[in-house]
C-alpha cells in the first residue's frame, strides 16, 4: 500500500498526463459532435505538451539563464543540475505550434463541412450521405 | 554543390513554396513551373545523393555545422537515399501528370494547391532525410497539414474525410511524439545515431518498451496498418486525383520506412526481433491486414477505392516483410517501399486520366475504355500487372523476396496470405479488364447497322507522358532489381541481421 501510494505521489505528473490524454481520447472517440472531436484532439496534444515540460523539472534548480553571465568573468563552471533542462521546454514550443496549426486546420474544415451539411453532429451528417 | 544535396531536398521545395503562393497572387501560370523547377531540383539532387552514397557511403551533413548530438544532422544511408530518391521522382512526375487534372477540378485554387503540394513534399523528404528523432515529429506534422489540405481540397465528402484522417493523424504523430519522450528520458538524447549508442545498455527497461511500442503505434495509425486503418479509404477516394496520386503512393510508403528506420537504426534489429519478442503477433496481424485489405477490395464498386483497399494489404506485405526478421524479409521491406510507390503511382495516375476524361471511376464508367483511351489503359495493364505480381514487371520481384522471408522464417501464414492477396488482385484487376473491355456503351444496341465504334477520347499528352515514363520504370526496376538489392539494399540493412 504505501508502495502504492509513492508511485502515485511521487510519478503524480504522469498520472495527471495520463489522464488528461484519456479524457482527449474519450472525446474524440465518443464525442458525436465534431467540433467536440477537435476540442478532445486539443486536450490529448496538450496532455502530451505538459508530459514533456515536466519532465525538465529538477528539484531546487532555477530557471537555464546563466547566473553571473555578464560579470565579465564568464570563465566558471556550469554546474548542470543547478538548471532545469530546458531542452524539452524548447521542443515543447515547436510542439505548440503544430498544435496551433493542426487546430486551425481542424477548424477549417469543420466550417467546410457545416457549410456543406448544415450541422457538426457526426450522425446528421452520416444519415445525409446515405440519402444521396 | 553536390556537398550541400542533403540540405537542397527540403530547402528548395520550402523555400519554393513561398514563392509559389506569392505567384499564385500575381500570376497563376509562373505556379507550376516554379513547382516544377523546385521538384526536379529536388529530384536531381536526391538521385545525385544515392550515387555519391553508393560511392561514399553513409554521408553526415551537419545543418548550421553544429555537431551532433547537439546539432541536427541529416543522415543519408543507402536506406533512406533509396527511398529519397523514389519520393522525389514520384513527386515531381505527378506535378507534371497532374498540371491538366488541377486546371480543371479547382481552376481558382492553383495557387495553394501547388504551395500545400511542395509543402508536402518537404515534408515527406525531410521526415526520410533527417536524423533527429524530434525533427522527424515536426516534418511529419508538416506532410500531414498539407496533406489534410490537398484532400479537403476536392469538394464533396473531401473535407470531412479530411477531417476523420486529421483525427486519426494526430493522435498517430501524438503517439509518436510520447515514444520519443520516453527516449529522451531513458538517453537524454534526440539524435537517432546516438540513442542507438545509448541503449543497449537500457534494454531490459520497461520505458524504452514502452517507448518503442507507443512508437510503432503512432507509426502504425499513420500508415493505415490494418486495424488502425479507417481513414485511409475515404480520405484517399473523396480526394482530387492530383492530391491522390502524390498521397497514396508516398504517405504510407513513407511512414514504413519511419519504421524501418525505427526497428534498425534507433532499436537495433537485435532489440526489436530477439529482447522483445513480439514479431510473430505482429506477422500475424499483418497477415490479418492483407486478408481483409482484399477481402474489402473485392466489395467495392469504385476503382479508386478499390485501389485504396489493396494500398491497405500492401502495407501489410510490408510491415509483415520488416518484421519476419531476416534478411530475405526486410529486403523485400525495403524493395517493396520503392516497387509499392511506383505501381501505386502507376495505376492512380491511370485513375486520374479516367476520371479526367470519364468524370467518374464507378466501375458503370469504365465500359469501353479499352476503345476510348488505349494508351492510358495499356500503362493501366502494366501497373496491375505488377501490383499482381507477374514477372518482368518490379511487383514479382519484391513478392519474390517477401515469400522466400516468410518462407526462411517458416512463417507460412504470412506466405500463404501472399499468394492469397495475388490471386484475389488478378481477380480485382481482371474484373476492371473486362469492365473495361468486352461491354461498349450501350447506346444503340440491337441495330447492328448503326453501331460505329466510340471515337477515341484519349488523356492530354502531358497526362500520358509521365504515365508512360512510369510504367516503364516499372519494368526497368523489375528487370534491374538484382543491381537494386546487391548494390543499395544490401548495405542499407545493418550485418547482425541474417
Amino acid at each position: 500500500m504505501a508502495d502504492l501510494i509513492s508511485i502515485i505521489v511521487a510519478k503524480y505528473n504522469y498520472w495527471i498526463y495520463i489522464t488528461l490524454m484519456m479524457i482527449g481520447l474519450y472525446a474524440m472517440i465518443a464525442k458525436n459532435n465534431l467540433v467536440k472531436k477537435i476540442v478532445g484532439m486539443n486536450i490529448f496534444q496538450t496532455a502530451i505538451i505538459l508530459f514533456y515540460v515536466s519532465i525538465g523539472v529538477k528539484k531546487g534548480a532555477t530557471i537555464p539563464i546563466l547566473e553571473h553571465g555578464h560579470g565579465g568573468h564568464g570563465h566558471h563552471v556550469v554546474h548542470a543540475a543547478d538548471y532545469v533542462n530546458p531542452l524539452p521546454h524548447v521542443l515543447m514550443l515547436t510542439a505548440i505550434v503544430v498544435g496551433v496549426a493542426t487546430l486551425g486546420v481542424a477548424l477549417a474544415l469543420a466550417i467546410r463541412v457545416y457549410n456543406q451539411y448544415n450541422t457538426l453532429e457526426e450522425d446528421e451528417i452520416l444519415a445525409q450521405i446515405r440519402e444521396e | 554543390m553536390s556537398l550541400q544535396y542533403p540540405a537542397l531536398i527540403v530547402v528548395v521545395p520550402l523555400l519554393s513554396a513561398l514563392v509559389i503562393s506569392i505567384a499564385g497572387w500575381v500570376n497563376k501560370r509562373w505556379c507550376f513551373p516554379i513547382t516544377v523547377a523546385a521538384l526536379a531540383v529536388a529530384a536531381y539532387s536526391s538521385v545525385g545523393l544515392l550515387f555519391r552514397v553508393l560511392d561514399e557511403g553513409v554521408i553526415v551533413y551537419k545543418l548550421g555545422g553544429w555537431d551532433p548530438p547537439m546539432g541536427i544532422a541529416y543522415y543519408v544511408d543507402h536506406l533512406n537515399g533509396l527511398v529519397l530518391a523514389v519520393v522525389s521522382i514520384v513527386a515531381l512526375l505527378n506535378a507534371i501528370a497532374s498540371k491538366k487534372s488541377i486546371e480543371q477540378e479547382f481552376p481558382e485554387k492553383i495557387g495553394p494547391f501547388y504551395t500545400l503540394y511542395v509543402l508536402m513534399v518537404t515534408g515527406l523528404l525531410g521526415i526520410v532525410v533527417t536524423g533527429d528523432a524530434f525533427n522527424l515529429y515536426v516534418l511529419l506534422e508538416i506532410a500531414a497539414l498539407t496533406g489534410y489540405g490537398l484532400i479537403a481540397m476536392g469538394g464533396g465528402r473531401g473535407p470531412l474525410s479530411a477531417l476523420n484522417y486529421l483525427y486519426m493523424g494526430t493522435i498517430g504523430a501524438c503517439f509518436y511524439l510520447l515514444g520519443v519522450g520516453y527516449l529522451y528520458i531513458m538517453t537524454g538524447s534526440l539524435n537517432m545515431v546516438d540513442i542507438a549508442g545509448i541503449l543497449p545498455d537500457l534494454y531490459q527497461s520497461k520505458a524504452v518498451m514502452a517507448a518503442f511500442i507507443i512508437c510503432m503505434v503512432g507509426v502504425w495509425i499513420k500508415m493505415a496498418f490494418f486495424p488502425l486503418h479507417a481513414w485511409l479509404p475515404n480520405a484517399y477516394t473523396h480526394a482530387p486525383s492530383a492530391s491522390s496520386s502524390l498521397i497514396a503512393p508516398l504517405v504510407t510508403k513513407v511512414m514504413i520506412y519511419v519504421m524501418i528506420r525505427l526497428i534498425l537504426t534507433i532499436f537495433t534489429p537485435e532489440f526489436s526481433f530477439n529482447i522483445l519478442a513480439v514479431s510473430k503477433p505482429i506477422v500475424w496481424l499483418s497477415v490479418i491486414a492483407i486478408f481483409m485489405g482484399a477481402i474489402l477490395a473485392l466489395k467495392e464498386r469504385n476503382l479508386k477505392k478499390m485501389l485504396t483497399y489493396i494500398i491497405i494489404a500492401e502495407v501489410g506485405y510490408m510491415v509483415g516483410g520488416a518484421w519476419l526478421g531476416n534478411r530475405v524479409g526486410m529486403t523485400g521491406a525495403i524493395l517493396h517501399i520503392a516497387n509499392d510507390a511506383l505501381m501505386t503511382l502507376c495505376v492512380f495516375l491511370a485513375v486520374g486520366n479516367i476520371v479526367y476524361k470519364v468524370k467518374g471511376a464507378e466501375f458503370e464508367d469504365l465500359q469501353g475504355l479499352f476503345r476510348k483511351m488505349p494508351f492510358t489503359m495499356g500503362a493501366f495493364i502494366i501497373g496491375a500487372i505488377s501490383m499482381i505480381g507477374v514477372p518482368p514487371t518490379c511487383g514479382f520481384f519484391s513478392k519474390w523476396y517477401l515469400i522466400s522471408g516468410a518462407i526462411q522464417a517458416g512463417h507460412y501464414g504470412f506466405m500463404v496470405a501472399l499468394l492469397f492477396s495475388s490471386l484475389v488482385n488478378v481477380v480485382l484487376f481482371f474484373r476492371v479488364f473486362e469492365i473495361c473491355f468486352y461491354e461498349p456503351f450501350s447506346d444503340h444496341h440491337g441495330h447492328g447497322h448503326d453501331r460505329h465504334p466510340e471515337p477515341m477520347d484519349e488523356a492530354p499528352v502531358t497526362m500520358l507522358v509521365p504515365l508512360f515514363i512510369v510504367a516503364a520504370i516499372l519494368v526497368l526496376v523489375g528487370l534491374y532489381t538484382g543491381d537494386i538489392v546487391n548494390h543499395i539494399i544490401e548495405f542499407a540493412i545493418p550485418k547482425g541481421l541474417v
